[in-house]
């Protein structure tokens, strides 16, 4: 049998625009120039201006070739601006390719964002009705199926309500009620799995599940590495705009997690490391961030994070630390951890080169980006690194215990220890 | 089984079964379009009722009593109303489609389904409109007792002339609007300033006869005369070659916009 998406050679460029810098020393420069931009927007109104703008070609996908059997699940997966909603924009014919052909053999409806074309002012019953249309169901599907889209969204009370007054959560259950009651040969999900509180993350998920026994092929694009590896049978890693990876959904997950070997943080470390200025006392020589032995791109929340700090120590120093702060993005301290933190008393160091390892525990942070900073210190005295300190970036992924069973729950809180629950049941009732 | 195939530069050859496939899509636009109209105004449709009348009133005082222009012994708010019929009609299509795929810019830019269904479904609205106005025309006539003749039955006819000349303006600028918003300040100025230059607050008889030709590149100006040519017998002889010209130039907007906008369609995602 053939396949139900047959991709070749599909690529997509985009032409980006960068203005063009240019000096203008007096008042006089500046009228002038602007004088002639809007000259050549008289005489050529249609073309943009070349004398402001430098037109720059840019690959937002390449080479492409992909097949989809009947009743895959595949899932795309890559960092932001990798080229996944490039590509299921062309699949779903949104825009088309630069280059390349796909053939598609069968409807394919896809939910680049659920609830596209709800309109505030309608109620619940005439957007369902309205949303359905514009997802390409009949009205006469949508009649059959709207009790159900109803119940499974949970707005019974609030159907002849405008969605305006819906609070946030009922839009999003809608929204997605009316989607996932859609009945294509290929339907196409885009991380709508991140919204919704955990009871209903399970339906949508059971959906899914519903969907692949059906047979039907889901391509399914998400952050979320455990959905990926529970929902999906074979994984592609998109890496700018390229396949990187094409296999299992296991495998391209590790691979994704992998990524490019963290080349980018290890060069921007080891440079932040170099450019520290020297002090008579103390230098850094290198610091590393592992999971497995391995410098990796986006760290596994499941297995403990090896931090080590390599350094030398040039004259015999009492109260010499070396420590890091582990923050969010937004740099507030979570917090912060010594290489003496549990000394009796204050080391003293003999000149002489050291390295100070520690694990970062497994299941200890959440799915989301950290910055590390390291530091050192004399205690009581001076500090040996700058104020800013020595910052990496961490990229966390969730493969780990926490919360697993509740796949796509928005991570909240900064840390996600798994704490020892015990739950008895006092009282049959 | 049917078997899509994207390619880049395709041509727009299913173009016609994709539409006919999603002809439910307009109907629901089009109900989407009237239901959110009049939500959460106190007179609802009421307006739609009140905008035509006062407008006829004000241009009938400015046209008819201050300016004292010829009315070919017609009441001159029949004169008006019969000429505003078309061009609410027109004006309001060309404003609601010029801006609407900017206005439905999340459905663009994530779902597909051809384009030119939604600067089309807004025309529905202003055909309400037309609707309601016709009953008020009704109205007006008995009022002022103005007979009417079989020549109504051109009114649909000439509601098509309409349709395609506000249609046709209405692809080419809603189309242009995706990239060049200029077109949405040019059109309340085109609106407001061809109120004035139509024969709407007054008689097309009253243009000097060798310019009437070059008049007639108005294309509404061939609709309007039809209009009141068809509502009041006594408006005046029908300007034959005027009104040719005006069907010719209607035609061709309109083919030209669809072709127009078919073409620029397949960029609108990118460029929205």
């Amino acid at each position: 049998m053939s396949a139900i998406i047959e991709i070749e050679g599909l690529g997509k460029k985009y032409i980006i625009g960068r203005e063009k810098r240019a000096r203008h020393e007096t008042v006089r420069d500046s009228l002038a120039h602007f004088g002639r931009g809007v000259w050549q927007g008289i005489r050529h109104p249609l073309t943009p201006n070349r004398e402001r703008i430098d037109l720059e070609e840019f690959w937002a996908l390449r080479d492409i070739d992909l097949s989809i059997q009947r009743g895959d699940r595949l899932a795309i997966i890559g960092a932001n601006g990798a080229g996944k909603s490039t590509l299921l924009k062309i699949l779903s014919r949104i825009t088309e390719p630069s280059t390349g052909r796909a053939v598609l053999r069968g409807r394919v409806a896809s939910l680049l964002e659920v609830g596209t074309g709800f309109h505030p002012e309608l109620t619940g019953r005439e957007n369902v009705f309205l949303n359905g249309a514009i997802l390409g169901m009949s009205h006469r599907e949508i009649s059959a199926k709207f009790d159900e889209i109803v119940a499974f969204a949970e707005v019974e009370r609030f159907l002849d309500t405008p969605v305006k007054r819906y609070s946030s959560g009922m839009y999003v259950r809608l929204a997605f009620a009316v989607a996932a009651h859609l009945e294509p040969e290929v339907l196409i999900v885009d991380e709508v799995l991140a919204v919704g509180d955990a009871s209903f993350q399970k339906k949508c998920i059971g959906k899914m599940g519903v969907a692949q026994s059906e047979g039907r092929t889901v391509i399914f694009v998400s952050h979320n590495m455990q959905a990926v590896k529970q929902l999906c049978n074979r994984g592609v890693v998109l890496r700018a705009g390229e396949i990187n990876f094409c296999g299992s959904a296991e495998d391209a997950v590790d691979d994704y997690l992998k990524g490019d070997g963290g080349a980018d943080s290890i060069a921007s470390l080891a440079t932040a490391v170099e450019m520290l200025p020297s002090d008579p006392v103390f230098r850094f020589d290198e610091i590393t961030i592992t999971q497995d032995g391995e410098w990796i791109a986006q760290v596994d929340n499941g297995k403990p994070i090896e931090i080590s700090m390599s350094y030398r120590v040039f004259e015999r120093t009492r109260g010499l630390r070396v420590y890091f702060d582990c923050c969010d993005v937004e740099q507030n301290l979570l917090f912060r951890s010594f290489h003496d933190g549990d000394c009796d008393e204050i080391p003293t160091l003999a000149p002489g080169a050291y390295r100070s390892r520690v694990e970062i525990p497994a299941n200890l942070l959440g799915p989301t980006t950290y910055r590390l900073i390291f530091r050192a210190t004399i205690h009581n005295q001076r500090p040996l690194t700058p104020p800013s300190g020595i910052p990496a970036v961490l990229n966390v992924e969730q493969a780990g215990r926490y919360n697993r069973t509740y796949l796509g729950d928005t991570f909240r809180g900064k840390i996600a220890p798994c704490l020892e629950w015990k739950t008895e049941q006092l009282d049959a009732s | 089984m049917t078997e899509i195939i994207i390619e880049s530069n395709r041509s727009t050859r299913d173009a016609w079964g994709d539409l006919w496939f999603y002809r439910e899509l307009f109907i629901f636009l089009a109900w989407r379009d009237l239901l959110v109209r009049y939500k959460q105004t106190v007179i609802g449709l009421a307006w739609s009722v009140l905008t035509p009348l006062l407008t006829m009133t004000i241009l009938t005082l400015v046209f008819g009593r201050l300016a004292g222009l010829p009315s070919a012994d017609l009441p001159y708010p029949i004169l008006v109303f019969a000429a505003l019929l078309p061009w609410q009609f027109f004006s309001t299509t060309l404003s609601t489609s010029s801006i609407s795929l900017i206005n439905n810019r999340e459905m663009v830019s994530k779902i597909y389904f051809p384009r030119i269904i939604i600067p089309t479904a807004s025309m529905v609205v202003s055909l309400a409109d037309l609707l309601i106005s016709l009953g008020i025309l009704a109205c007006l006539m008995a009022w002022f007792g103005v007979e009417p003749s079989w020549r109504l039955l051109t009114l649909g006819p000439l509601f098509m002339l309409a349709a395609l000349t506000s249609l046709g303006a209405g692809y080419w600028i809603s189309a242009l609007n995706v990239k060049y918003r200029d077109f949405r300040h040019l059109v309340p100025f085109v609106v407001q300033f061809g109120l004035y230059v139509s024969p709407v607050g007054f008689s097309s008889a009253i243009v000097p006869d060798k310019w009437r030709l070059l008049y007639s590149m108005n294309p509404m100006v061939g609709v309007i005369d039809g209009f009141r040519w068809a509502i009041a017998p006594s408006a005046g002889a029908f300007y034959w070659p005027g009104f040719i010209f005006s069907v010719v130039l209607a035609l061709l907007l309109f083919s030209s916009g669809v072709v127009f906008f078919l073409k620029t369609e397949r960029k609108f995602a990118d460029v929205i």
